[in-house]
């Protein structure tokens, strides 16, 4: 087979790889923990060619790193395919690993912060400007930090002691830049002025909140309403499917055997019933067909849309209220089962088979019901067990009761009763 | 005179029925299994295929029976009924409705006996029952599928010693036995039969819970559906 020997050939291709930020074992942003699983090089020399370029150029690293940041998506991609970074399988190697790692890098941030400060420090006069702005950066960062923790969030779902770490991450940051932003003003004006320029500061993030927050609400209107579209849009797509793969196919069935009308009129109604289900049963039901029922309800449907499918006679259920499955109940089901072959073998001539199920109170009630020929019970030879064992017989054995009423020309109609067991109430 | 299979009802006795429903095809099949007024007594006087055209063509034609599909353009069966309350309530000459649909669904069934449609059938019903329902209705009667009595009998067996006022939304022993034997399949024919009453008697007992199903409104019917989310 050609075919199937060429496929693992394009599947062993390596895919495409896309560059990530790690969310685990990073300090700041992640970058360069990403940025070395993608490249397959030590975290470590990523981070010294950031440190580098940092010292070298101060704003280009910078730039270079908050870019980055910026752009590239949080992800895990970049850690955990790299062997390099798990040297041993035991998990607590693997742990302490990054933390050394992490602390040998904060000296080294550490370092460069100095060296950084001293030289920007020779301007003398640029002082005052110097460390505002170190302010207002560690706290763009601390928020920076936090939009990423809540985009994480939900991936993993924090707890709550790290929630709250996280608010006060979130506050310190913006404490930060308020902090550096305020200094910047007082310390070009005079300390005398600070609550003048605090009252300017604040008329004008109101002023600004007035003039954005229409267009902000307007925006997330927009976007809301966008997802409304969009999400109905999917539902289209997806009925559109599901009709694809299930009606349309039974349709060019149904073409196929037009002249056998037993096939379609099953085609049909298997079909009809199928897709009645997926459009009106709510959410999350039906899915798991291959479970074992639960209820009376739906063993009865199911038992119903089975004999249907096997013997192309019309089924047509109704089922008043709903109690869990018993040992006692189950043999009515069966009970109720074989009544229902029944009654499509030998009734389906005189139109659709009715069964009625109701719960009420502690009775489960069955009615079958054909509008066939109908029989004499008493002509029954005695070799034929169907009614006798399967359904009278049955019922009785489990302390329940089953009449079978029948008069030639009026159908048939089998009553099964049955009290649910004592253990559940 | 009369035709097998059908009430015993003089042949003299017409209908004017005006179809609403949006699939054309099944208007034209509508009107061809029921249509042929010699044999049938049903005159198809008027069609519509949207809430808009439904109420025109009704307020003109001013038809004894319409047969009014769940889903419709423009509101559904639910926002003609509403749109026509006048018409329905005009002692003289009152327009009674027929919910055909082929949805089963307990929301759509409630929705429009709710409404004030005087019966429910699905699209599977037979010509000839077609007929019969459609002849049930024009005299005022109710007309309940099976499935419609087994939503009915639903959304009054969860009540279990209801105050004293709300007896009048109860149905009686002999409204629920009704029901049960329409739930089972039995024609009004065969429950008068069973239970030794007359046809007519039966046909009050399925009035009466159509009366209460309307009544119940602000009891059962909005508890149960507001258990299964269904208003």
């Amino acid at each position: 087979m050609p075919v199937a020997a060429r496929m693992p050939e394009t599947t062993d291709e390596p895919p495409v790889r896309k560059l990530y930020r790690s969310a685990d074992g990073r300090m700041l942003g992640g970058v360069a923990r990403g940025l070395a699983g993608h490249l397959g090089l030590p975290v470590i020399w990523v981070r010294l060619a950031f440190l580098g370029l940092f010292l070298a150029d101060g704003p280009l690293g910078t730039l270079l790193y908050a870019a980055f940041w910026l752009t590239v998506p949080l992800g895990v991609g970049g850690r955990a395919p790299r062997p390099l970074l798990e040297t041993t399988p035991d998990g607590r190697r693997r742990l302490r690993k990054p933390d050394r790692g992490q602390v040998v890098a904060l000296i080294a941030l550490m370092i460069g912060a100095v060296v950084f400060v001293g030289t920007v420090d020779l301007g003398g006069r640029a002082n005052r400007y110097v460390w505002p702005t170190l302010l207002v950066g560690v706290g763009v960062v601390l928020v920076w930090r936090q939009v990423d923790n809540a985009r994480r969030a939900s991936w993993t779902e924090p707890g709550r002691r790290k929630r709250l770490f996280q608010l006060a991450r979130g506050l310190a940051g913006v404490a930060l830049v308020g902090m550096g932003l305020t200094v910047f003003m007082v310390v070009r004006g005079s300390a005398a002025q600070l609550g003048t320029a605090l009252t300017a500061a604040i008329a004008v993030l109101a002023g600004m909140a007035l003039l954005a927050g229409p267009w902000l609400v307007r925006m997330s209107q927009d976007l809301s309403e966008e997802r409304t579209m969009r999400i109905r849009a999917q539902e289209r797509a997806e009925v559109a499917a599901h009709v694809h793969d299930s009606v349309l196919h039974t349709l060019t069935l149904i073409q196929r055997n037009a002249d056998d009308a037993a096939e379609v009129r099953r085609l049909a109604r298997a079909q009809e019933r199928e897709l009645r289900n997926w459009l009106y049963r709510p959410e999350g039901t039906g899915k798991d067909e291959a479970e074992e029922p639960q209820t009376v309800a739906d063993a009865v449907r199911r038992a119903a849309a089975e004999v249907e499918d096997k013997h192309g006679v019309p089924l047509e259920v109704v089922v008043v209220g709903d109690c869990p499955l018993d040992e006692r109940l189950g043999a009515q089901m069966q009970a109720a089962r074989e009544a229902m072959v029944n009654a499509a073998k030998y009734g389906g001539g005189g139109g659709a088979v009715q069964v009625y199920a109701e719960v009420e109170g502690r009775t489960v009630f069955v009615s079958v019901r054909d509008r066939g020929p109908g029989f004499d019970l008493d002509a029954v030879p005695a070799d034929r067990m169907g009614v006798r064992e399967s359904i009278i017989g049955r019922m009785q054995r489990n302390g329940g009761t089953a009449r079978v009423r029948s008069a030639p020309g009026d159908g048939t109609e089998v009553e099964l009763e049955m009290e649910r067991a004592e253990a559940d109430g | 005179m009369t035709t097998e299979g059908t009430t015993e009802r003089p042949a003299e006795r017409r209908v004017r029925v005006v179809l609403v429903d949006d699939h054309r095809m099944f208007r034209t099949g509508v009107q061809a299994e029921i249509g042929r007024t010699e044999e049938t007594g049903v005159e198809v006087v008027g069609e519509a295929a949207d809430v808009d055209q439904a109420v025109t063509v009704i307020t003109a034609t001013r038809p004894e029976v319409v047969l009014l599909d769940v889903h419709l353009p423009g509101g559904g069966g639910v926002e003609v009924l509403r749109r026509c309350t006048a018409l329905m309530a005009d002692p003289e000459k009152p327009v009674r409705f027929l919910a055909l649909s082929v949805s089963d669904a307990a929301e759509d069934v409630i929705g429009v006996i709710r409404g004030g449609a005087r019966g429910y059938v699905t699209k599977t019903i037979t010509g000839t029952d077609l007929v019969d329902s459609v002849f049930r209705v024009q005299e005022g009667d109710a007309v309940f599928s099976p499935r419609l009595a087994g939503f009915v009998l639903d959304a009054f067996a969860s009540t279990d010693a209801p105050p004293v006022d709300e007896d009048l939304d109860r149905l009686t022993q002999r409204e629920r036995e009704v029901l049960r034997l329409i739930a089972r399949g039995y024609a009004y024919k065969e429950i008068a039969k069973q239970l030794f009453i007359s046809v007519k008697t039966v046909e009050s007992h399925v009035s009466a819970v159509l009366r209460k199903l309307q009544l119940s409104n602000r009891h059962e019917l909005t508890r149960w559906a507001t258990a299964r989310r269904l208003v």
